[in-house]
């Protein structure tokens, strides 16, 4: 009966669905390579649960809005000083980020424009992976260059800017660096996939190729560009060591960027390696962070990931 | 259109085309700047570096161990032991996970079917979570809790290898979309089971982008910071890792960099750029190997 109907139901003969040792061992790989795909499944489970439960922990000390709309951000201070507001941390991670894309965001559309608009297979074919060494290299070393180079020579000695060894300016500076790569690899991707038809309609119609560029191609790709531009955010967003090391050790409620400022990702570090004990409030803060943190560059993902879908729709 | 009309119209039409001319000249060197600033901050980048440190530099800095009693004594061998060991437990754990999670959702999953849909659209979503959080999931759960390894090498190197996990997931996907489907299909009415066909025609097909791609993804590791950081690695190790990597304390390059460039002894910070160019060394090594791997063995179908 069963067999019948499967039959009927379109397999065709029904090879497959006898037992042999051929058969069974196919299915058995096949369930081993399902298992590894469930890895990943685990992966994320395991950062949620690993989030939540010491989240939970902490609001049952600190009240949701204390934290959530608190401006005063002190959770390691002693003796009746600690404060849980979360306000300045998030500030100054998005200060950083700001400041990093100010400099990134232009440099990279106008490396992704020239690359995919103006430069010769020839040339993107070696621009391009050279781009990507620079993406290519450990934050550490940005943080060094940040803390040592930037600050200091750049900005102190050349533009006269008065900085302290730690500032948002040299750190966000260079965050800025880091995500430059990613910002014009990304849209490159998108501007390269316009259909050549569209651009050499416009070209028919007698236009230049800045105006070709700009007002042709670049609104066709908006949606990957704005992909690449969240990508960007959220690298920015969530970066550590670039901050820890360069950027300060205090989050601060100020609109000087040559004041420190510390981000979400470089107050857990920071906090990780301080001599706290392992349990308590002081300690699960990591974690409400962590969950802040985490929220914020899941909501920039499921964005950019929207963008992209809709710009795949468009042209495939 | 009289005579003067026409020349009038024909001025308006030269100074257009030259105010344009010169816009287009800004605009395409407005370009070139933008790109040439990303190499330029490499290249000063790279320079700063060598500058402070390749006097450092010598067989005794990479056979010594750590001392901040004594920096101009000092060495990286135990940091970048660590690192190395890191990197091949790494490998020994993504090279199969990812390889077999790649493996099942080209040739394996039903794309229609919602679990196959969520496996995707969560590796997505892993790929963009910042490596601090990987830190706490590697603190909260290999650290502690269920694996309750401890602060030990195994733990750092799980850690990296769920953080580059995806990486390793997507690249090799791309590899095996690459194989053309007719390898397949002779492979299969010649006989043979999907998984022969697999393991004979498709894979090796695909090796030399999946090489490329466990590359980049072991290069990512051996540079991350953050995570090594929460599942405690420590930054000045006396001694080299333990050739049981589930046994005592252990360091890794990055992290000694952290810890000596922030200390405040000028001596110790040189230590920073010296351990920044053994770190970029080995990340231009296995950089040229994965272009030559795809160079040498790159099929085209």
């Amino acid at each position: 009966m069963a067999k019948a109907s499967l039959t009927t139901a379109g397999h065709g003969p029904d090879l497959n669905r006898r037992r042999t040792t051929r058969s069974v061992g196919e299915n058995a790989i096949r369930a081993l390579l399902a298992l590894a795909a469930v890895v990943s499944v685990v992966t994320t489970t395991g950062i949620v649960i690993a989030l939540a439960r010491d989240t939970i922990e902490f609001f049952k000390e600190v009240g949701v809005g204390d934290y959530l709309f608190g401006t005063d951000w002190a959770p390691l201070a002693g003796g009746g000083q600690q404060s849980f507001g979360v306000v300045p941390l998030v500030y100054d991670t998005l200060y950083l980020t700001a400041v990093g894309l100010l400099l990134a965001v232009p440099l990279g559309l106008g490396s992704a424009i020239y690359l995919s608009e103006y430069a010769s297979a020839r040339a993107r074919r070696l621009l391009k992976p050279a781009l990507e060494v620079l993406a290519g290299i450990p934050t550490i070393v940005f943080g060094f260059f940040a803390l040592t180079f930037v600050g200091p020579e750049v900005l102190k000695t050349v533009l006269k800017v008065e900085v302290g060894t730690f500032s948002a300016l040299s750190a966000g500076l260079v965050l800025g660096i880091l995500v430059l790569p990613t910002i014009a690899t990304v849209a490159d991707d998108a501007l390269s996939a316009v259909p050549t038809s569209l651009r050499e309609g416009a070209f028919g119609l007698g236009a230049s190729r800045m105006q070709v560029s700009l007002r042709v191609v670049f609104p066709a790709a908006l949606s990957g560009i704005v992909a690449a531009l969240v990508l960007g955010a959220s690298r920015a967003i969530g970066e550590t060591v670039i901050i820890l090391v360069a950027g300060g050790a205090v989050a601060n409620l100020t609109g000087d960027p040559r004041e420190p400022m510390q981000n979400m990702a470089a107050f857990i570090a920071q906090t990780a390696q301080a001599d706290i004990p392992t349990q308590g409030t002081e300690y699960n803060t990591i974690f409400a962070v962590g969950t802040t943190l985490f929220v914020i560059t899941l909501l920039l993902n499921l964005i950019s990931i929207r963008f992209v879908r809709k710009y795949r729709q468009v042209y495939e | 259109m009289s005579v003067a009309e026409a020349g009038v119209t024909r001025k308006a039409v030269e100074r257009t085309t030259r105010g344009q001319q010169v816009r287009e000249l800004g605009f395409r060197a407005a370009l070139l700047f933008s790109l040439s600033f990303g190499f330029l901050a490499l290249a000063v980048l790279l320079i700063d570096v060598l500058l402070d440190g390749a006097s450092l530099i010598s067989y005794d800095f990479l056979a010594k161990f750590p001392s901040q009693i004594f920096p101009e004594r000092s060495g990286i061998s135990s940091s970048l032991q660590g690192t190395l060991y890191l990197m091949v437990l790494t490998a020994v754990f993504i090279v199969p996970v990812g390889l077999a999670t790649a493996v099942y959702l080209e040739e394996y999953a039903d794309r229609e079917r919602w679990w196959n849909q969520l496996v995707e659209v969560n590796i997505q979503n892993l790929a963009a979570v910042p490596s601090i959080v990987y830190g706490i999931l590697g603190l909260t759960f290999i650290v502690r809790g269920a694996l309750d390894l401890g602060a030990v090498l195994l733990a750092g190197a799980l850690t990296l290898g769920l953080l580059v996990l995806p990486v390793v997931i997507v690249v090799s996907r791309e590899a095996i979309r690459a194989v053309p489907s007719s390898i397949r299909e002779g492979s299969m009415a010649l006989g043979a089971t999907q998984w022969q066909t697999i393991w004979k025609q498709t894979l090796p097909g695909a090796l030399p982008g999946i090489a490329t791609g466990v590359i980049l993804a072991l290069s990512r590791a051996i540079g991350e910071t953050a995570p090594l950081i929460l599942v405690g690695a420590i930054a000045f190790v006396p001694f080299n890792p333990d050739p049981n990597p589930a046994e005592g304390q252990y360091s890794a390059i990055p992290i000694t960099i952290l810890s000596s460039v922030s200390n405040p002894d000028r001596d110790v910070q040189a230590l920073a750029s010296g351990a920044i160019i053994v770190l970029l060394a080995i990340l231009l090594v296995m950089n040229a190997g994965a272009v030559y791997l795809r160079n040498r063995y790159e099929q085209k179908w």
